[in-house]
């Protein structure tokens, strides 16, 4: 599904991404780790088309040129960006603001717009699955949400636009563990053989709720170790500084 | 013919105002002896001291209107255009409304185009024949509150004092549907000038809504320049709206000058996107212990517009409460002012004053000069202000985008989030309505009312 070859990026000549090389198949979870600055959630914005960095390399997705597409064009195309730091956006109700980008989306794969019946319907159903209260629809986008809120809303959002490729970025901090496993319930009941997903994460803790396939291990903008669900556990053991030979290796 | 004048001819278009006041004193044919005449002499007096302000006043600072004295304005002629219909009025202003409506073409009622009812059980009619009917009355008020001493704009305005717009709402009395003034520009060919006059006494207890609409009927220029008198008694409440979109060519000034008496609520909510240059100044005078004014303003301008929003509330006695939010979105080459002045006077213990300026430029080349001015002569009160000049947000472009929404629409949906609180508190829905077409062109109906829910 996803093929990332000798992906660099930097912003003012700042190099962040130093040649990262991953390939995601569907129906797999990865999981990236790594200490903090390492890279990980440019990563994530990168490939859902931020314009802030300088990029090079190149990444295939569905046998497509992903960096030549817009943000837009990548979304309805099916990847989906779960926020770090979801953005507020007072003024703009979360009902017409997903509803918008539901139908672009729809109108994309060449399905009809959903009405505003059909629309609630299904909205009401995925509320369910979060926990979230009704009022959330009609509040501004993020405007006033708690940190634990605007996480359960990204994970909403996806679970309304059905994305083919999830990207959650650090998508478990913050949260205590009542709301960690309430957003971990909803990223686990969109797992299928047809969707898959990548975890940005710094902790392990999520990993114990969403188990991943692969784990890979980005220090300095390179991936510097993969293995199974195990490394995950060996890190939160060891912490980084055990890969710093492979770190050594991998700059040589 | 128009005439161009340089820059340091100044002195010569004051003369050429002097020379079209005294072709029209006398048509009018005045008794010289009648307040009015004086009122008009006084005035053109006044003017002739005063001249146009230039950039060396402080209250023009960042508005030059040079462009506006290089032309030699005749008065505009006062007759209906035969182009000017019911249809035409609709598509100038809003579709089939339920209002009071008077219109004047160039500051002069245009009866025909008027409707009036017989008994409305308050007194709505052209000023000049409110003036035939109970002068002594009128005059009670006209020209006692703008302040045509200081503000040249005032005093050329009262010295062609001749029509207008007449309101009364006797103490008690509830005018339910909105009282819409439309105010046409219409030149053929030739630039003209108009100064429009409204004045509104609404006594004790008394209610009302004014729509006052600013509108061109042809792409030719105009020098409009209006003056609105307000007077609130006791416990009366006025919503005002004040709604400039004449064309591009257009020099628009305009003076709402509010006195409210105790306990007396009034709100305004001045709305301007036309005009080459729109200046607009709202004054309030809180006369009375318990009166709240709300200023509500958004200004859109885009090319080589100038929008320039001057406001000043005279706090004068306790326990008065002055709301004020002006936003603006600036597009292209335009340019926007806002001066907001907050007097809290010895006396205004307990004020409670807040006021807010924003702007988003949309452009590089787009320019906000704002300035709040808080001056406070007592000790206990609360005041606040605040400005804030702000581009889109990349990072909300960009989390818009990322959820499938194009990079115009998600612009276009910003930029109406960022004017919806303005838009939201205005209760006359045409008004409502038409705004959120202008900024979410494009969208069904049904769409805009999803959008706007969240309010």
């Amino acid at each position: 599904m996803l093929e990332i070859k000798n992906l660099h990026a930097s912003v003012d000549n700042n190099e962040i991404l130093r040649g990262v090389d991953l390939t995601i198949n569907a129906g797999e979870v990865h999981a990236i780790m790594g200490p903090n600055g390492s890279g990980k959630s440019t990563l994530a914005q990168v490939l859902a088309g931020r314009d802030a960095y300088e990029v090079s390399g190149e990444v295939t997705y569905l046998g497509k040129d992903l960096l030549e597409l817009d943000p837009e064009e990548r979304a309805r195309e099916g990847i989906f960006l779960a926020f770090q730091y979801p953005v507020e956006i007072p003024g703009v109700s979360n009902t017409y603001f997903l509803k918008a980008a539901l139908n672009a989306i729809r109108k994309e794969r060449g399905e009809e717009e959903l009405d505003a019946m059909d629309f609630l319907k299904l909205v009401k159903e995925k509320l369910k699955i979060l926990h979230i209260d009704d009022d959330l629809l009609k509040r501004p986008v993020n405007e006033g949400f708690s940190g634990g809120e605007k996480k359960r809303n990204e994970i909403f959002q996806m679970a309304v636009l059905e994305p083919k490729l999830c990207i959650l970025d650090e998508t478990d901090s913050g949260l205590d563990i009542d709301a960690l496993r309430i957003v971990a319930d909803g990223v686990n009941a969109m797992r299928s053989k047809d969707r898959a997903i990548l975890v940005v994460t710094h902790y392990q803790r999520l990993l114990q709720y969403i188990v991943p396939d692969f784990v890979h291990v980005l220090v300095e903008g390179r991936i510097v170790k993969s293995g199974g669900k195990e490394l995950a556990l060996q890190l939160e053991e060891k912490g980084y500084g055990w890969l710093e030979g492979d770190l050594a290796t991998a700059s040589r | 013919m128009r005439k161009e004048k340089n820059m340091l001819d100044v002195m010569d278009i004051k003369d050429h105002y002097l020379e079209v006041f005294s072709r029209f004193e006398k048509e009018l044919e005045a008794d010289e002896r009648s307040p009015m005449h004086r009122l008009r002499e006084s005035a053109i007096g006044r003017f002739a001291e005063l001249g146009f302000p230039t950039a060396h006043d402080e209250e023009w600072r960042f508005t030059n209107i040079a462009p506006m004295t290089r032309v030699s304005f005749p008065r505009a002629s006062t007759s209906i255009p035969r182009s000017l219909t019911l249809s035409k009025l609709d598509q100038l202003t809003y579709d089939s409304w339920d209002c009071h409506r008077l219109v004047f073409v160039n500051g002069a009622l245009a009866r025909e185009l008027s409707d009036i009812l017989k008994t409305p059980g308050f007194e709505l009619k052209s000023l000049r024949e409110a003036l035939h009917d109970d002068a002594r009355s009128v005059e009670a008020h006209l020209a006692k509150y703008a302040d045509r001493e200081e503000h040249a704009f005032v005093a050329l305005n009262t010295a062609f004092l001749d029509d207008g717009a007449f309101i009364r709402i006797p103490k008690n009395f509830v005018v339910e549907k909105p009282i819409h003034l439309i105010f046409v520009s219409a030149a053929a060919g030739e630039a003209v000038m108009a100064h429009p006059r409204v004045l509104l006494v609404a006594e004790p207890n008394s209610q009302a809504t004014i729509v006052e609409s600013y509108v061109s009927l042809a792409p030719h220029s105009v020098f409009t320049n209006a003056v609105t008198e307000i007077v609130l008694g006791e416990n009366a409440g006025i919503d005002h709206y004040k709604i400039e979109r004449e064309n591009r060519q257009t020099f628009h000034v305009a003076t709402l000058q509010v006195q409210q008496d105790r306990s007396s609520r009034f709100s305004s909510h001045s709305i301007t996107t036309g005009g080459a240059l729109a200046r607009n100044d709202v004054n309030a005078t809180l006369a009375g212990e318990g009166c709240e004014c709300t200023l509500n303003g958004l200004y859109m301008a885009t090319d080589k517009q100038l929008i320039d929003n001057h406001t000043r509330i005279d706090h004068a006695k306790p326990h008065c409460t002055s709301h004020e939010l002006y936003k603006g979105i600036l597009d292209g080459q335009a340019r926007g002012v806002f001066n907001g002045k907050i007097y809290v006077h010895q006396d205004a213990q307990k004020t409670d004053a807040k006021q807010t300026n924003k702007t988003l430029l949309l452009s590089e080349e787009a320019v906000i000069n704002t300035k709040p001015q808080l001056e406070i002569f007592a000790d206990d009160v609360k005041c606040t202000h605040g400005a804030t000049v702000g581009q889109l947000a990349a990072e909300a472009i960009f989390y818009l985008r990322s959820r499938g929404i194009g990079r115009d629409d998600a612009r276009s949906l910003l930029t109406f989030a960022f004017a919806n609180d303005i838009i939201g508190r205005i209760k006359v829905e045409p008004v409502r309505r038409h705004l959120e077409e202008m900024l979410l062109a494009g969208r069904s109906q049904a769409e805009r009312g999803e959008i706007k829910e969240v309010i």
